[in-house]
């Protein structure tokens, strides 16, 4: 009471800076947290008609639809590997990217790459689907031309669904490399540029340079990007598998992750109960692991945790 | 990008040994081919969209235009009414939104940015929350469709993307950077909050609204998916939707046919995919190396924040 008391007072005394709080509040209420209330339909046999609270409930009968086919492990198993596969390389790759580009001393050279590399972030997965369709379609697709070109038969890369793990993470990689790299140029170039100039000056070549003083520079950043990342994951992207698979079905089995399931579901009405479950287990999976994984984090150092 | 990347100019001084050579070469080569990698489907596209279609249905996309024409671009601006329409509907959810947005952004940082306003970090926890858990798509799809019955509304679009907790830290650790005596005194002149929120904070935080409504302006233009969930009347797709349509459905293609005239087996589908894509893409390309340092600055400063 006196909690809601001392609210009020200020509340009457900031008016105004309330009422400028109050369009990001409503519209979080509206967009995030009303939908919250909608994953009890996690628990309820959905009809459209009836609406969320009509339904009614059917216990954990959604859940065990979704894992007994089979196809809740095997989405959960594809989404946790996408997530680890395009974690490494995209990290890794611009990680490597930073310290090359850090290096380069030609004005214009780097210039130019870097412009070139970040490009990739600025466009849409629309457009990345357009490329790929540019690139890998059957008949006439660059590859295929290509080897044609070089007389060998035109491939059909839609019927080799084992490629695609690995054409997903090379599509990743070459989108984002260009943002994470500015995040780690930021890390690289954030230090005293003395540091660097007296290492030189001692006599310490490129590569002690970059394992003594970039790579230590690099690790709060490296440490926050796996924390967000890991937050995240049971979320797939959504929009880059969408785009760079289509409608293959063919694919399916090796691309699938929760979110383009869920998406599938919700189009072809196939089971609004189940495709809630699933999206409540992605949230409160999620939900867990990034607190317990940031509780460890900060027990071993407080200064790496993210809140 | 440079003056981020200001490099190791004393080294510079030191004779490369033999081994940094060999970096520099290996640094040099890996960095020029990521570039080149980055760019030539943009140049498959561009290339695309000036070959003659007949050369495309024998041999192939290319990355520079064999058989040079127009016809794309020639069918394109003919009837040019379904491009016109989707530019127009792209025009208007990115100025509305992004307007709106960076309003509600700089609002909210500046009072969550305020020492003295004693619930920020209640309030601040109430929107961090939502980036940890969430209702997911299929929740908020029902709830816009059956309740707000925002079906074939523009604000589908527009709702979703106005208010993000990443753009509203980075808004706030420019409001932090304004000096709190500013605010103080403007107080002790009389001025109202409205009016320092307005004439003293706005025109202060003008980097951090040029970054933050990019990268708005950004979101809002490439955005397909919430025209996909919510927007059934092709007269309300915008660009990248439409775009999408056209590659993904025949019905797109043929209302293109249609509209020219043209039976559908006329129509140049392959090269018009990508002269489309060309006519979507354009305006980011024409800006990009203007805008290109007000993202490098933003992402730096939410790497920052974590």
């Amino acid at each position: 009471m006196k909690y809601l008391r001392n609210f009020g007072q200020e509340f009457k005394k900031n008016k105004a800076l309330f009422s400028m709080l109050a369009p990001a509040f409503i519209l979080t209420v509206v967009l995030s947290y009303i939908p919250m209330v909608g994953l009890i339909l996690a628990f309820k046999n959905f009809n459209y008609g009836k609406g969320i609270f009509g339904s009614k409930f059917n216990g954990i009968e959604n859940f065990r639809f979704l894992f007994a086919s089979g196809k809740g492990w095997q989405i959960t198993k594809n989404t946790i590997l996408y997530n680890l596969l395009n974690l490494v390389t995209s990290q890794a790759i611009a990680i490597l990217l930073s310290i090359f580009i850090t290096e380069i001393r030609a004005k214009y050279y780097k210039k130019v790459t870097q412009s070139l590399i970040f490009l990739p972030y600025f466009i849409s997965w629309v457009l990345v689907g357009i490329f790929v369709f540019a690139i890998f379609n059957y008949e006439t697709g660059l590859l295929n031309n290509l080897r044609k070109a070089a007389g060998a038969e035109p491939y059909n890369i839609y019927a080799v669904p084992g490629i695609w793990p690995f054409l997903i993470c090379a599509f990743n990689a070459w989108k984002w490399s260009g943002y994470n790299s500015v995040i780690y140029i930021a890390a690289i170039t954030g230090v005293d540029q003395e540091i660097y100039e007296a290492a030189a000056i001692d006599g310490a070549n490129i590569f002690q340079r970059i394992r003594h003083i970039m790579l230590p520079c690099i690790r709060p950043t490296v440490i926050t990007m796996l924390l967000l990342q890991v937050g995240r994951i049971l979320r797939g992207d959504f929009e880059m598998f969408y785009q760079i698979v289509g409608n293959n079905g063919q694919l399916f089995d090796v691309t699938d992750v929760i979110d383009t399931y869920v998406f599938r579901s919700l189009m072809t009405n196939a089971n609004i109960g189940m495709t809630t479950a699933a999206a409540l287990y992605q949230s409160v999976v999620c939900f867990v692991v990034i607190i317990l994984v940031n509780a460890i984090v900060k027990r071993i150092d407080a200064d790496y945790a993210l809140f | 990008m440079a003056a981020n990347t200001t490099g190791v100019e004393g080294a510079t001084k030191i004779k490369n040994s033999p081994s940094s050579t060999i970096f520099y070469v290996i640094a040099y080569t890996i960095v020029g081919a990521m570039a080149i990698i980055c760019l030539v489907p943009f140049l498959i596209m561009i290339s695309g969209s000036f070959t003659a279609e007949k050369y495309i249905t024998f041999h192939g996309f290319n990355i520079y235009p064999v058989e040079f024409s127009t016809e794309a671009y020639n069918l394109i601006f003919k009837t040019p009414s379904t491009i016109i329409k989707a530019y127009g509907v792209s025009i208007y959810v990115t100025i509305l939104g992004t307007f709106l947005g960076l309003m509600v952004t700089a609002a909210t940082a500046y009072v969550l940015g305020r020492k003295d306003f004693k619930y920020r970090n209640q309030f601040s926890f109430f929107f961090y929350f939502t980036t940890l858990f969430n209702g997911g798509m299929v929740c908020t799809y029902i709830f816009f469709v059956r309740y707000l019955h925002l079906n074939d509304s523009l604000w589908a679009v527009i709702l979703p993307g106005m208010f993000s907790v990443f753009n509203m830290l980075i808004m706030r650790t420019f409001v932090v950077g304004i000096p709190t005596a500013l605010i103080e005194s403007a107080k002790i002149d009389g001025a109202g909050e409205y009016k320092i929120f307005f004439s003293i904070i706005l025109p202060l935080l003008k980097p951090g609204l040029a970054t933050i409504g990019l990268f708005l302006a950004l979101a809002y233009w490439n955005n397909w998916y919430n025209a996909m969930l919510y927007i059934n009347n092709p007269d309300k797709f915008p660009l990248q939707y439409m775009l999408y349509n056209l590659l993904q459905k025949s019905e797109a293609m043929a209302r293109i046919a249609a509209q020219a005239g043209l039976v559908v087996t006329d129509v140049p589908s392959n090269s018009l995919k990508m002269a489309m894509a060309v006519v979507a893409t354009g305006p980011i390309l024409i800006v990009y190396p203007f805008v290109q340092k007000y993202f490098v600055a933003g992402i730096t400063i939410g790497s920052v924040k974590g």
